[in-house]
């Protein structure tokens, strides 16, 4: 049926209006349009909350300490007595940008590895997969942990990290694709008229893999998220008093038998965006003909 | 078949192999050594010495790598910088709390994660799937330490069933520990649950596109005979690999949820040692966790190949 | 009494496009299948054959609903049936077999075990009885060696016997109607005549209805009683097969037929303009209408009724039909080639071996060859410049191996390749120069494969374009609407994807992307194979229409001998790799020939219920050719005995001007031959 529209859509498209109308395509499904309507709110958000903040999200006030959500703290205020709405609209920003740039360096060194992987083949393929195999095998927490501790918690370290043992899964994903490319008689036949190397695969094969790449990038990208974020909690992610929800969520646990709106506020913070984040995928995916679920989060 | 099950088990070894070289590699790169790290502002004079020379730093790094590699093959991963005692010894106790809050997940979420996602596949686009599908999104999504703070907020604190925290030394009996590893285990199964019958169902639905199953309804098979003689057996030989991917996945989810409820696994040991800078008990869990991994893979891969007629039949060709 | 098993009433069928648009695919079908005939329904791919067929099991496909009609099986609407009811008739009254019993056997289930379960659900014999049945059937559908077949798995069989499986398992339930979608499609030529052959006995033996799917009329000529011609979802004419297969009077038919080629003629046939419109997209008129010479006004506007014509028994869905009446299909040879072969050679194959064997890493360092016994062995072939070479043979016969070494894409093992008289081509792709590579340019069999789906038209003919001469700008702009037109495309085509265009049009743009570079030399691998024959025609009339023009020069592989007949000025036939005949096309297929030649000849189906295929050979598959002899020693119904088995046999060469290699005496093949 997708043929049959594309046979009667006459006029070629221009790249933005390609974009817009896979997003189109995106939002014409409910959970495709939620996902994408919560992913813009926490954007908009992560950009201007600064502005409307109402208070210092690091004054710490003894004497506010613990209050219950009322009109003047809609959310109720923290152990150290700041004011937890504050924190919660402020508390997506780190890791939504940290991550957003984390994903881009795996998409493009796991994408690169992978394509070149596919392409040569042979031992050289043999030894670089069985090494990202090896990879894979060690759990990423562990390695951020270790890497994080030795080296810190600045965002110049945990950007690359994070790209590293994200991108590993996405090699993968790039040389099935090239492999399934490059097996086309497409690709023979730019073989045969004599193109460069480079030539075939700039023309050939990075159109045909670059929908499945990205789709990968994307799901990454919740994931990382979602790393990052058990990294805050685990205490080796954002350092205080840099406003967190991971991190807030591991502080304001100790004390939830009390003070409950000071774990729920950046619980719900954090639940929808990575939700959101997750929908706009598969929406995503589902959008550029891609079957997302039967893939293992590696 | 017996040579590729022997090559599937030569490539495993390879793997840990490498994570063995990464890990050790790993370590030497990173600025400053296993004792300078755990040492910290006293790594100097005496303390420093007497550290370099216990963990036989002063000796080239490939013949400490070699000399290491041989005891771990036999099974010994050295001494603990912090608790001055074997690693062995930390580590034993550890393992079997963790296995038991693992296999106590994985026993209920891979029966439940068939059920649900056969479900979903059977009653696709229809109600059971819509209600099934979504909760499966929402709890796959959400980080376990999320869904674990909320088990314990509800669970323990507003309704006081069970007890949030694990209070317990590290060496008590399995019947002493049950109680306890109640909420850890439904924070671990719901995640892996809801992963698992995602893949179920979009196999099982894959193969009730194919030819041979409009073939079987032709041929008047009769609707649930048909689901279980004809679907099953295809849709969930190529997702046992993809659930073995995921089990051992979730086993950075498993350290997470164990620091959650304080309970006295090797999850919270990597936090811990990590913390401590304790080098070769992390290296000691990389091989272990790497390990693991390995295995599950492994047992995927032997499953695949002794349920999978293709494969079966090649040596009784040949 | 009521003479038809099944009656179908004004059945429409239909899907909801993606806008919520209903498009139908179906259209008002009407048509009676009475009892002990056996009923062929032929059309172009997408027509609705297969849905047709389907709905007569009462099974309609996920995302296609009935819009109106009813599918009577002994007065009893399927269509309104459930499961449970459904499940008592499917496999016990009526059965169907699939089009590809590869896909359409169970992976996981033994051969024996879904025959048995088809013969528990629709019988109630005992164990025993089930057991003995299992081989009657198996012995039936002439399987060798039932109680091994029995145990065996689906993959562990060939294509032609999974096909009888397939039937085996369909008979099990003795049903009183028979479907069957493309039964033969895929299989090999030798093997397809076979399969028919063995269920125009079932139907012989059995009384059982048949329903025959296909969109081969040769296939329809051999097995059919009746046919019903297919047309974008409706049904365009419907009669007895003779009737039908020689004065068809709807113009589609009559174009069809005429587009057909055959081994009796030569030249090419006549090509049909255009191709069948997509459904959703046919206009307020006759569906034909586009590409009908018959044409009235009135077609344009009015859709034509099926109309029953008692003295014929034929029924008809056109306004113009009495003007055909008096045409018959029988053809005059309007496009006869002129075929003489000019020596003057352009590519010399000589002694060429070609391996897929791998090296292991010992033997590379020992410099040991390992394969001696290599897929393709043994070729001398020259050919001249400006004729057009067929390669013809069997699937795995080695055909676009060839090809590839020629086009430098696998090394040959012995042997070389010289072009242009002096040349040596190297066999590695990077040592050939610009100039070798843009003289040889192929074509190949499924355009949705050769052509890059992300990009245009314009991408896809400018990248010979740029390569080769550098065009940029205007320049290439206009290159490339010159070559579109020499396609017969308009300008227009440029800013499609491939996925906005017919079959024959990607094949087309294929055509217009290898002659951008010029070449001397196009490699045709299977052509032609994936497209309806109503667009294999036009798209043979344009390779012949451009080489007249260009002069260029083709080896154009085909397992269809009847296309090669049309084509070709010379034939090479091989089998498992190795040359069995070679000569002018007008002599090899004349006696005498090599036996394998003489064997595909006779498989051959022409679309004429009066011409029966000869099975001389058996249909089995050999997985390598012998070490050592005869390459066709194995299906060879002449063999000699040890010799053929332990002696390569050498060439003889016949009055009229072909090779062929074989033990036998030529005189003496001429004389049993005839
Ligand atoms: N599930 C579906 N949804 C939408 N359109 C469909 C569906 N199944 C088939 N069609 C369309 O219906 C038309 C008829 O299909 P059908 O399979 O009956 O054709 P056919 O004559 O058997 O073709 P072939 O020779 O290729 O087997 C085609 O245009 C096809 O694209
Ligand atoms: S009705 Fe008219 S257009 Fe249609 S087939 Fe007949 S003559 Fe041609
Ligand atoms: S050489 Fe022998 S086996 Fe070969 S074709 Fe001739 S008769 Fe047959
Ligand atoms: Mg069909």
């Amino acid at each position: 049926m997708e043929n049959l529209k594309n046979i009667f859509n006459e006029n070629p498209k221009s790249s933005l209006e390609k974009v817009l109308d896979i997003i189109s395509t995106m939002a014409s499904k409910p959970s495709g349009f939620i996902g994408l309507a919560i992913l813009i709110f926490h954007i908009i958000l992560a950009i201007t909350s600064p502005w409307f903040a109402p208070y210092d999200y690091k004054a710490i006030n003894p004497s506010l300490m613990l209050n219950a959500p009322s009109s003047e703290f809609w959310f109720g205020t923290d152990s150290l007595g700041r004011d937890v709405f504050t924190r919660t609209i402020l508390g997506g920003r780190t890791a939504l940008t940290i991550t957003f740039f984390g994903s881009i360096i795996a998409l493009l060194w796991g994408g690169l590895l992978g394509i070149f992987c596919g392409l040569v083949g042979g031992r050289i393929d043999d030894v670089v997969m069985r090494i990202v195999d090896a990879f894979l095998s060690i759990p990423w927490i562990l390695a951020m942990l270790l890497i994080v501790s030795l080296l810190g918690t600045t965002t110049e370290v945990l950007i690359p990290a994070l790209g590293f043992f994200y991108g590993k899964g996405i090699v993968r994903v790039a040389r099935a694709a090239t492999h399934d490319v490059i097996a086309k008689d497409f690709i023979v036949s730019a073989k045969a008229r004599g193109h460069s190397n480079i030539s075939i695969i700039w023309n050939e094969i990075l159109p045909n893999v670059r929908d499945a790449i990205l789709v990968e990038g994307a799901m990454r990208w919740s994931w990382m998220l979602l790393g990052f974020s058990s990294l805050s909690f685990l205490g080796f992610g954002v350092s205080p008093p840099t406003p967190d929800w991971g991190l807030m969520i591991s502080n304001a646990r100790g004390l939830m038998s009390f003070a409950w709106w000071a774990v729920i506020a950046p619980i719900v913070g954090l639940s929808s965006l990575i939700i959101g984040i997750n929908l706009t995928a598969d929406a995503f995916a589902k959008a550029l003909g891609i079957d997302r679920s039967t893939k293992a989060p590696v | 078949m017996f040579f590729l099950i022997f090559k599937r088990f030569i490539l495993g070894l390879v793997t840990l192999f490498i994570v063995s070289l990464i890990t050790f590699i790993g370590v030497e790169i990173l600025p400053g050594d296993a004792c300078t790290s755990y040492l910290e502002r006293e790594a100097f004079g005496e303390a420093l010495a007497a550290c370099i020379k216990r963990l036989g730093l002063d000796i080239p790094a490939h013949e400490r790598y070699i000399s290491w590699a041989y005891n771990v093959i036999q099974g010994d991963f050295g001494y603990s910088l912090s608790g001055q005692m074997q690693i062995n010894e930390v580590l034993g106790p550890r393992i079997k709390n963790s296995l038991v809050l693992a296999s106590a997940a994985i026993i209920i979420g891979i029966p439940l994660a068939l059920i649900l996602g056969i479900i979903t596949a059977l009653w696709r686009d229809k109600m059971p799937d819509i209600i099934i599908s979504t909760v499966a999104i929402f709890s796959m999504t959400i980080p376990e330490f999320i869904s674990a703070t909320l088990l314990i907020l509800i669970v323990a604190i507003w309704l006081e069933w069970l007890p949030g925290i694990v209070i317990v030394p590290t060496d008590v009996t399995f019947f002493e520990l049950l109680p306890n590893i109640i909420l850890p285990v439904i924070a671990i199964a719901m995640i892996m649950t809801a992963h698992m019958a995602r893949m179920v169902r979009s196999s099982v639905i894959q193969v009730m596109a194919s030819d041979y199953i409009q073939m079987a309804i032709l041929k008047g098979v009769p609707y649930w005979k048909m689901v279980f003689k004809h679907v099953l057996p295809n849709a969930l030989l190529p997702a046992i690999n993809v659930v073995a991917l995921t089990i051992a996945w979730l086993l950075g989810g498993v350290v997470v949820t164990e620091v959650v409820f304080n309970y006295p696994g090797l999850g919270r040991l990597v936090i811990e040692s990590i913390s401590n800078r304790d080098l070769p008990v992390v290296q000691a869990l990389g091989i272990i966790l790497a390990s693991i991994y390995v295995s599950i893979n492994f047992i995927a891969d032997l499953l695949t190949l002794m349920l999978n007629p293709r494969l079966k039949t090649l040596q009784t060709r040949k | 009494m009521n003479t038809n098993i099944q009656e179908i009433k004004d059945l429409s069928i239909g899907f909801k496009s993606q806008k919520g648009k209903q498009i139908s695919i179906l259209r008002n079908i009407t048509t009676n299948i009475r009892k002990g005939e056996t009923v062929g329904i032929v059309g172009e791919s997408g027509s609705g054959k297969s849905t047709l067929a389907l709905a007569m099991m009462g099974y309609i496909k996920h995302g296609l609903f009935t819009t109106g009609g009813e599918c009577l099986f002994k007065s009893q609407d399927l269509l309104s049936l459930n499961n449970k009811e459904l499940e008592d008739i499917r496999g016990r009254k009526i059965a169907m077999i699939p089009q590809n019993a590869g896909q359409a056997l169970t992976p996981n289930l033994k051969i024996g075990y879904q025959i048995e379960e088809a013969l528990k659900l629709h019988t109630d014999f005992s164990k025993a009885k089930r057991e003995q049945k299992i081989s009657e059937l198996l012995n039936q559908v002439r399987l060798p060696s039932p109680s091994i077949m029995a145990l065996r798995y689906p993959h562990e069989l060939s294509g032609g016997q999974q096909q009888r499986v397939a039937v085996a398992m369909a008979l099990a339930g003795n049903p009183e109607l028979l479907l069957l979608d493309e039964p033969t499609t895929g299989l090999d030529v030798t093997t397809q005549a076979h399969v028919l052959e063995l269920l125009k006995d079932l139907a012989k033996d059995t009384g059982t209805s048949m329903v025959y799917v296909s969109h081969d009329l040769g296939a329809i000529a051999q097995v059919c009683d009746r046919v019903i011609v297919m047309y974008s979802g409706e049904i365009v004419l419907e009669g007895p097969v003779r009737k039908i297969l020689k004065e068809p009077i709807h113009p589609y038919t009559y174009g069809l037929l005429k587009s057909i080629p055959k081994l009796s003629l030569s030249g090419l046939p006549d090509s049909m303009p255009g191709s069948q419109p997509q459904p959703g997209n046919i206009g307020s008129g006759c569906s034909f209408y586009d590409r009908c010479n018959f044409s009235s006004d009135e077609c344009k506007f009015k859709v034509p009724e099926l109309e029953y014509l008692s003295e014929i028994d034929t029924s008809v869905r056109c306004f113009n039909h009495s003007e055909l009446i008096s045409k018959t299909s029988e053809q005059k040879i309007t496009n006869e080639l002129k075929k003489e072969i000019i020596i003057d050679e352009i590519l010399d194959l000589k002694d060429v071996s070609i391996s897929y064997a791998k090296q292991g890493i010992i033997d590379q360092f020992l410099n040991k060859v390992t394969d001696t016994n290599p897929t393709v062995k043994d070729i001398n072939i020259n050919i001249n410049k400006g004729e057009t070479i067929a390669l013809v043979g069997e699937s795995g016969s080695g055909k676009s191996t060839i090809l590839k070494s020629i086009a430098g894409l696998l090394k040959t093992k012995d042997g070389y390749i010289k072009f242009n008289k002096e040349k040596l081509l190297s066999g590695d792709l990077k040592k050939r120069n610009s100039d070798d590579l843009r003289s040889i340019q192929l074509i190949f069999q499924n355009p949705d494969e050769s052509l890059n789906p992300n990009h245009t038209v314009e991408q896809i003919l400018s990248q010979p374009l740029k390569l080769y001469f550098g065009l940029t700008g205007n320049k290439l702009k206009s290159s490339i609407a010159e070559l579109l037109k020499k396609v017969r495309l308009g300008a227009f085509y440029m800013s499609r994807y491939p996925r906005q265009l017919s079959g024959g049009e990607k094949q087309r743009i294929a055509v217009a992307r290898a002659f951008a570079a010029r070449p001397d030399i196009i490699l045709c691998d299977e052509v032609t194979s994936a497209l309806d024959v109503s667009v294999q025609a036009a798209v043979l009339d344009l390779l012949q229409k451009l080489k007249e023009e260009l002069g260029t020069t083709y080896v154009f592989v085909s397992h269809d001998l009847a296309v090669v007949k049309a084509i070709s000025d010379r034939v090479a036939v091989l089998y498992q790799g190795r040359l069995c005949e070679i000569g002018p096309s007008k002599d090899v297929y004349q006696f005498p020939s090599h036996p394998y030649t003489e064997v595909l000849i006779g498989a051959v189906l022409e679309p004429d219920p009066d011409i029966r295929p000869k099975l001389v050979a058996e249909d089995i598959v050999e997985e390598k050719p012998p070490e050592i002899g005869c390459s066709f020693q194995g299906r060879c119904p002449r063999i000699l005995g040890d010799k053929c088995r332990n002696e390569t046999p050498p060439w003889q060469f016949g009055d009229n001007g072909n090779a062929i290699r074989c033990h036998i005496d030529i005189e003496e093949l001429k004389i049993q031959q005839s």
